[in-house]
């Protein structure tokens, strides 16, 4: 692919085409929905963080005026014949059930015990308050390394360790061990001049979408499940609702409405199966959402993790080994982003020797759910600080170490992989020549940090149609939720091939009837995949059209020449037709054209950010303050270079975030003690500076336009890099996230 | 939420009668800002709401150097730093009025609820501490005065007896050279609650370089707002220098009684009572001194 491509559409900044619904408040989030006849669920939450459920008496309750139907677990599939039919699978199906509501254990606070359909949402609050639950409380276990420990109390009688193929006699909460490895680990510390080896915690935090989740569910009376409500997949709740609720695939359609923020919260489901169990009940539709507290307490955070990470350098600058142990807690139920912290942490180097040991643990807290990048900024904060440790005992500059050991083309990751075209050291060296990282910085108590940060993106399935209207414009119909403006990048790379301008493309993204299969909006992969599906789409309809051309003017389809939105006749034969004009007369050369396309690109490229923040810290209180950040980051080609930055900024606040205030705070019984936003401290405008961002485009050779993912790696580089700035301002090491104003006091010895 | 019943009184004889009658069942409801919220979340059982932003007596905001402000217990943040006279005169309060939540809420959020709701956070009860604010109450028995310092007694309790409610607050005109500052620690810069907060007043002799007196006054250590008395006195008849302010912090230290929770450790908040109080210290008497 040439390195620069003139495009006339991509790279341009049209208005996204759900603007004006949604800056005019007219777009449809799943709160809105309404239909006649409709009851509200609200569902009853365990208090304890681990208990046995010895009954359930929902008799009161159910005398409740209003009250129209009460769930519990009973209404599930009989999680015993799951076990039974489905062998080794079940597992994860007893699982997954369990989260939607709890059958023999509660094993976090807030897990949903029971759910309530009622004629209005106070009634059905109210209703919940009556309904008796016997537990037998068990102590809870709220960290890693104390679920790790041989005499910690057991979440699952039955989980034992799967390590490497083998799995253990005893039953532990550690659900699984993994490993990778390269070259010769011993060696690799031998030939070191300089080893650093440093522990690192990280906190619970969540991705802090605004919008709650929610749901309405109605069944038709002959078996028709519909679903409504805001998710990052429609496709992915229909196969989540089909395995849960044991319901033909066929007879169950998700509507998915307009999202309020996902950062991967919204790819498992809470209260579909919930309101379907109680539509089912009642005959009627029901609509469950969520308060602030019950997305706090009872859906999936991104995991407290323990990491320890051992660098080892030689005196010129040369990395020559890596070892990590990444302890991640999972939650309630196995499945930690352990694995891909695994994969990202020492991905932006070339080090000829590493060993990576990651552990799945269970805890007494909500199951884990993938937030941006999942795993690879807990990761990340413990690899980049002591690589920004070793540059400065090397006297080397933190940018120019990582240029001396950075992973280009060719390279082999630690898991597997070999590099294809990639362009971290561009971004690395887009920051060492940006005016910020030339600028002074020498006043006391400020410091600058840097960090860099990988995320491997994904492709997965995503289909696209398009229909030529008779004035010139296209429909195209996707199945990718839009969070971050995809709608725009999506037709932008679909008018790009046809030549006319993005404005003329109306983008829908419809339910899952109405268009094929479409993996989830995540992993970075919308622009890539379901863009790479529009591009094929439309190279559809080009086909399609230049026949029609062909047609009209009595040549052959060889002889039919597209370029810049006008066909011409290239066999002598004078005859032109803009695609609008064209457009305009596929009724006479044989009806509609519609083109579509379903793709599974393999060739999603990885993504590196490197950032560049100044803060000061006030020694009195301990409070950082972010003076000034630049990221820059390979997007492969940004397609909408708006939303590029958006997701660059967006990626970063979280990162900061996560790096200065957010966490979970449990008391001693696992209750979350700041379930809302008020506690859970997420910044705000006034705590942040202006977020600049430089592209960096190296293309990405397996997208027809050399698109990345952009979204997710930009939240991974910020805790270190402000941990990196920390140092540099006070000339302390801080190695547990948050870096709240009270872990900076008793680091710098103040309490 | 909960179901509940609503009364918009015109007076405050007919607002004190539903309260007598009610007791605990009945909340008055001002700004409601924070009232609303606890109801909703179900951290308060309330059947009736007494309304009583249609009373006159509440909504009164006078100030002259004579009389001083009477401040009406509904009378909203916006507009006590919407006053002029009031910032040159009461700026602690003015400082505490600006940080009660945004824009929007300080169109509705009032003091007299902030004080009636008793949090040991609050940011307005300091400076009302410091400016020697005495709270007008009535009640079945008819009208009585209690200084601010006595008035609440607990998290969310205070003084007022079954019938009673707030009428107004009434704050001396501050002698000549005096000013006062309030600020608060919060781990972001705004959206938080008070994780310490600091309020002090001070009087400064006409060459404004000896401390006259002082009133120091702390949020967020303790069950209640406290007033910091030894830190205060010691500073009575002071130069103006470091180690005055110094032993001030410390003796405010001293009477902190801090728990650990979500918003911050006993130790932080043992500290940062040091750093306050100096920072308020020296805001109070930089704004004589800038007079």
């Amino acid at each position: 692919m040439p390195e620069k491509k003139e495009y006339k559409v991509i790279g341009t900044r049209p208005i996204r085409h759900d603007g004006v619904d949604k800056v005019t408040g007219r777009a449809l989030y799943g709160a809105d929905f309404h239909t006649a006849g409709l009851l509200h669920g609200r569902v009853l939450r365990s208090p304890h963080a681990h208990a046995r459920i010895l009954s359930i008496d929902t008799s009161r309750a159910e005398a409740y005026p209003g009250v129209k139907a009460i769930v519990t677990a009973k209404d599930l599939p009989d999680a015993a014949d799951k076990v039974a039919d489905l062998g080794e699978g079940a597992v994860h199906l007893k699982y997954l059930c369990d989260n939607i509501l709890a059958s023999d254990k509660a094993l976090y606070k807030g897990h949903a015990i029971a759910a309530v359909a009622a004629t209005n949402a106070h009634i059905a609050e109210e209703a919940c308050a009556l309904i008796d639950v016997a537990y037998e409380v068990l102590p809870p276990v709220l960290e890693v390394r104390q679920a790790m420990e041989p005499a910690a109390p057991l979440l699952h009688e039955t989980l034992k360790t799967g390590s490497l193929g083998e799995t253990a006699e005893e039953p532990s909460n550690v659900a699984s061990h993994l490993q990778h490895k390269k070259g010769d680990i011993e060696a690799g510390f031998a030939e070191a001049d300089v080893i650093i080896e440093r522990e690192f915690v990280t906190g619970t935090v969540h991705q802090g979408y605004i919008e709650p989740h929610n749901a309405t569910a109605l069944y038709n009376p002959d078996g028709q499940l519909t679903v409504w409500c805001s998710t990052q997949g429609a496709f992915t709740v229909r196969e989540q609702l089909t395995e849960i609720l044991q319901y033909p695939i066929s007879k169950i359609k998700v509507v998915p409405m307009e999202i309020g923020g996902g950062f991967g919260g919204k790819i498992n489901v809470y209260v579909e199966p919930v309101a379907a169990l109680l539509a089912k009940k009642t005959g009627k539709p029901v609509k469950v959402l969520m308060n602030r507290a019950d997305v706090f307490e009872g859906t999936g955070p991104t995991p407290a993790s323990f990491i320890r990470v051992k660098m080892g350098a030689t005196k010129d600058g040369k990395l020559t080994a890596a070892q990590t142990h990444l302890a991640f807690e999972a939650g309630a139920y196995p499945g930690s982003p352990v694995g891909a912290g695994a994969m990202c942490i020492f991905a932006p180097y070339d080090i000829a020797n590493v060993l990576i040991d990651g552990y799945d643990v269970v805890v007494n807290k909500p199951k884990s759910a993938p937030y941006r990048a999942p795993g690879a900024t807990n990761a990340a904060f413990g690899s980049e600080t002591v690589i920004d440790e070793l540059a400065k005992e090397l006297n080397i500059d933190a940018l120019e170490f990582r240029i001396m050991n950075g992973a280009k083309e060719g390279v082999k990751r630690a898991d597997g992989p070999v590099f294809p075209r990639i362009g971290f050291i561009e971004s690395v060296e887009a920051a060492k020549q940006h005016p910020h990282y030339t600028s002074p910085n020498g006043k006391k108590h400020h410091g600058r940090g840097v960090a860099s940060g990988f995320w491997f993106n994904i492709g997965l399935a995503s289909s696209v149609s398009i229909s030529v209207n008779p004035d010139g414009t296209i429909n195209l119909v996707e199945g990718s939720t839009d969070i971050g403006g995809t709608r725009a990048s999506i037709a932008m790379q679909a008018a790009e091939v046809l030549g006319i301008p993005a404005e003329s493309v109306n983008p829908s993204v419809v339910d899952t009837n109405s268009v094929g299969y479409t993996a989830v909006t995540g992993g970075s992969r919308t622009t890539f995949a379901t863009g790479y599906a529009a591009y094929e789409a439309a190279q559809d309809v080009k086909r399609q059209l230049i026949a029609r051309a062909a047609k009209l003017w009595e040549v052959d389809e060889e002889d039919v020449q597209f370029a810049d939105g006008e066909f011409s006749c290239i066999n002598g034969k004078e005859a032109q037709l803009s695609f609008h004009d064209l457009s305009a007369r596929l009724g006479e050369t044989g009806g509609p054209v519609v083109g579509s396309a379903a793709v599974n690109p393999p060739g999603a490229g990885g993504a590196f950010a490197t950032h560049i923040v100044d803060l000061e810290v006030d020694e009195d209180t301990g409070k950082v303050q972010i003076l000034r950040y630049t990221a820059t980051q390979d997007a492969g080609k940004a397609i909408h270079p708006s939303y590029v930055e958006g997701q660059i900024q967006g990626g970063v606040v979280q990162g900061i975030g996560w790096a200065l205030n957010e966490e979970y705070i449990y008391n001693a019984e696992g209750t979350m003690t700041n379930a809302s936003f008020l506690d859970y401290r997420i910044p705000t405008c006034l705590d942040l500076p202006m977020i600049d961002t430089v592209i960096v485009e190296v293309p990405n050779p397996g997208h027809p336009y050399g698109v990345r993912g952009v979204g997710e790696v930009p939240i991974v580089p910020p805790p270190a890099a402000i941990a990196n700035a920390i140092y540099d301002a006070i000339g302390i090491r801080m190695t547990e996230l948050p870096m709240s104003p009270d872990r900076m006091l008793k680091a710098m010895g103040k309490i | 939420m909960q179901a509940f019943e609503y009364v918009a009184a015109q007076t405050v004889p007919e607002a004190v009668a539903v309260l007598k009658e009610k007791g605990q069942q009945a909340r008055v409801l001002a700004g409601g800002t924070d009232l609303i919220v606890q109801v909703r979340e179900a951290k308060r059982d309330v059947d009736w709401m007494v309304d009583i932003k249609a009373i006159p007596e509440v909504n009164v905001l006078t100030h002259d150097s004579q009389n001083g402000l009477r401040l009406g217990a509904a009378v909203p943040c916006y507009q006590i730093y919407g006053t002029e006279s009031i910032c040159e005169s009461f700026p602690a309060l003015v400082d505490a009025t600006k940080i009660i939540g945004g824009t929007a809420i300080q169109g509705r959020a009032c003091v007299g609820g902030n004080l009636c709701n008793a949090s040991p956070a609050a940011d307005c009860i300091p400076p009302l501490i410091v400016l020697n604010a005495i709270c007008v109450i009535a009640g079945p028995g008819g009208e009585k005065e209690l200084p601010v310092g006595a008035f609440c007694t607990g998290p969310g309790q205070t003084a007022l007896e079954r019938g009673e409610m707030l009428v107004a607050l009434k704050i001396p005109q501050p002698s000549s050279h005096s000013s006062s500052y309030y600020l608060r620690f919060i781990p972001r810069n705004e959206m938080d609650i008070a994780v310490v907060g600091a309020g002090a007043a001070v009087t400064l002799d006409a060459a404004q370089e000896t401390i006259v007196s002082a009133r120091i006054a702390l949020a967020a250590v303790a069950p209640t707002p406290l007033f910091a008395e030894e830190a205060s006195a010691l500073l009575a008849g002071r130069e103006i220098s470091d180690a005055a302010i110094d032993e001030a912090a410390a003796a405010a230290q001293a009477i902190a009684r801090p728990i650990s929770d979500m918003r911050g450790t006993a130790e932080q908040r043992t500290h940062l009572v040091g750093v306050l109080t100096r920072r308020a210290l020296k805001g109070a008497i930089q704004r004589v001194l800038d007079a």
